[in-house]
């Protein structure tokens, strides 16, 4: 029997295998984790007519450069990204959003994420690699997951099996950006002075350096908490806003820790986690407010809008 | 039961069980929470209890706010649900490179290291909740004697097995983590196990934990 394999040549900033991430274990501290950019996880998968829960490659700022062995094999890159294949001693500019046919001493460089956060590398083969509650989503923070729950390292392999037939797709597709943040206003808006609810929403804020998979920091003009700076410590979703005692805003990412004390002033609705998620720091935004029924409508729209994507690939 | 339902964002249910802390509000909260694992609802992603709060996250996919509220609202609450209710020792070596903010403490509580630690040791804590991050137990209640606040500046690594106590709590440190509580010593007992997947806590809500000293001596050997 042939092996067939990628070797790591650089394994990039925070490259890590994820899927959907696993559900019912917050009450024991484990987060849902999970892909940061779920249209562009789905849209990598279904160019390769990968299962809805395939595993993928998910990289940030700077990807991984392998090299493949065995027989020929399709990957798919999603995201805005810049990367090189090598074939031979030939070097072709790499495109999003279609198959890419891989054969055996091949190279792939996913050199970087243009004005975006994170990108997809989804491979038309079964990854052997570890599961843990049904998900091999890498919780580098609990090393939970597979590859021992750490980032994907220098040198090592990640063997593949069972590859899919070499079929030929592609998409047009160019992700847009977001400046306004959806919210729907939080359990404890009320903390926070009349004078800092109105700036919530009007001021601009800024994506720092201090952002990953747990979290979001933002900076921005301070918001008074006129009641208490901490609350008895509940649990966290995605998507929450905390305010701690330094004022600045803290949004909850998909790695994010269940039970937090700070006040929730807002949430972030379902609908714009994949474009917040891609936003790099430095970037500004500004907070918009919407009622629940607004937020359900405007996430059935988002996701009929990403299967009218789907029904694109040719 | 719950004094509030309200919508916490998009995709989840915010219940509030009241104010204060208690083993009694508690336990209402533990009750509704096994009664909705058991019931395994369609739609239902986690559940995360707490002191005195149910968060009941949910897929919009599949579900919405008013259905999932329809759903608590008509759930049936079993009486007396049988929660975990083991007793559990954890040894703690208390000695200086563990203690590492037991100076800070003496000032804090104006109280010599010996009286601290006699009062912290001398009774068992009830497990309210865990997570924050894997496994972390949050125990109560301590002393009212031992109440602190937590650090002014959060430590960005505090060592695993650290003890924290804060406010009418403590915890301990499942793996290196960010964290803010006053770390009095260090348990080598695993409390986390990733690879037990049926049960990776070693504490559960309901749980009682006792802290046993140990020396410094034991604490290198224990896990030879």
């Amino acid at each position: 029997m042939s092996e067939n394999f990628f070797k790591v040549i650089r394994a990039g900033i925070n490259t890590t295998f994820q899927d959907l991430g696993r559900n019912n274990l917050n009450h024991i501290g484990i987060p849902i984790s999970g892909v940061m950019d779920k249209r562009n996880y789905i849209l990598a998968n279904k160019i390769l007519k990968n299962g809805t829960s395939h595993p993928i490659i998910e990289f940030a700022y700077q990807g991984p450069r392998l090299v493949y062995h065995g027989e020929p094999l399709n990957i798919s890159v999603s995201g805005d990204v810049k990367f090189k294949i090598f074939k031979n001693k030939n070097e072709i500019e790499g495109k999003c959003y279609e198959t890419i046919t891989l054969e055996d001493h091949d190279e792939i460089d996913l050199i970087s994420t243009n004005k975006s956060v994170y990108g997809y590398l989804a491979i038309g083969a079964d990854l052997n690699i570890d599961y843990q509650w049904k998900s091999c989503s890498i919780n580098t923070k609990a090393n939970i997951g597979s590859n021992s729950g750490k980032k994907i390292q220098d040198n090592q392999k990640i063997e593949v099996s069972k590859i899919k037939e070499l079929s030929r797709r592609r998409l047009d597709h160019i992700n847009s950006k977001i400046e306004n943040i959806r919210v729907i206003k939080g359990t404890n808006f009320h903390y926070f002075s009349k004078e800092s609810q109105v700036k919530f929403f009007k001021k601009e804020y800024s994506v720092t350096k201090l952002t990953d998979r747990m979290g979001m920091r933002l900076e921005g003009e301070r918001l008074d908490n006129i009641i208490n700076t901490n609350i008895k410590s509940e649990g966290l979703v995605k998507g929450v806003i905390q305010i701690p005692a330094d004022g600045n805003p803290i949004i909850m990412l998909a790695d994010h820790g269940t039970i937090g004390g700070y006040p929730k002033i807002a949430t972030v609705i379902s609908a714009d986690f994949d474009k917040l998620s891609q936003l790099i720091p430095g970037s500004k935004i500004k907070f918009k407010e919407v009622n629940l029924k607004d937020a359900e409508t405007i996430f059935k729209l988002y996701e009929m809008e990403t299967n009218n994507i789907i029904s694109k690939i040719l | 039961m719950i004094k509030n339902i309200s919508n916490l964002g998009d995709a989840a249910v915010y219940c509030d069980f009241g104010n204060d802390v208690n083993k009694e509000i508690n336990s209402k909260v533990i009750n509704y929470f096994q009664s909705l694992k058991d019931s395994k609802f369609e739609g239902i992603t986690n559940l995360t209890p707490s002191y005195n709060k149910l968060i009941v996250s949910f897929d919009l996919s599949i579900t919405n706010f008013e259905k999932t509220k329809k759903i608590i609202e008509n759930l049936e609450i079993k009486k007396n649900y049988s929660i975990s209710k083991k007793k559990i020792q954890i040894p703690v070596c208390c000695e200086e490179e563990y203690a590492l903010d037991i100076k800070k403490l003496e000032k804090k509580l104006n109280k010599p290291t010996d009286e601290i630690l006699e009062t912290f040791f001398s009774k068992e804590y009830f497990c309210y909740m865990t997570g924050f991050i894997a496994g972390m137990p949050f125990l109560g209640d301590i002393d009212k004697n031992l109440h602190a606040k937590r650090l002014e500046t959060p430590r960005v690594k505090v060592p695993k097995g650290s003890i924290g106590l804060t406010e009418q709590f403590c915890n301990i440190y499942t793996f290196e983590s960010p964290g803010g509580w006053n770390i009095i010593g260090n348990t080598p007992l695993n409390v986390f196990d990733s690879l037990n997947e049926d049960n990776p806590n070693l504490i559960n809500p309901g749980d009682t934990v006792s802290f046993i000293k140990i020396n410094k001596e034991k604490y290198k050997n224990y896990n030879e």
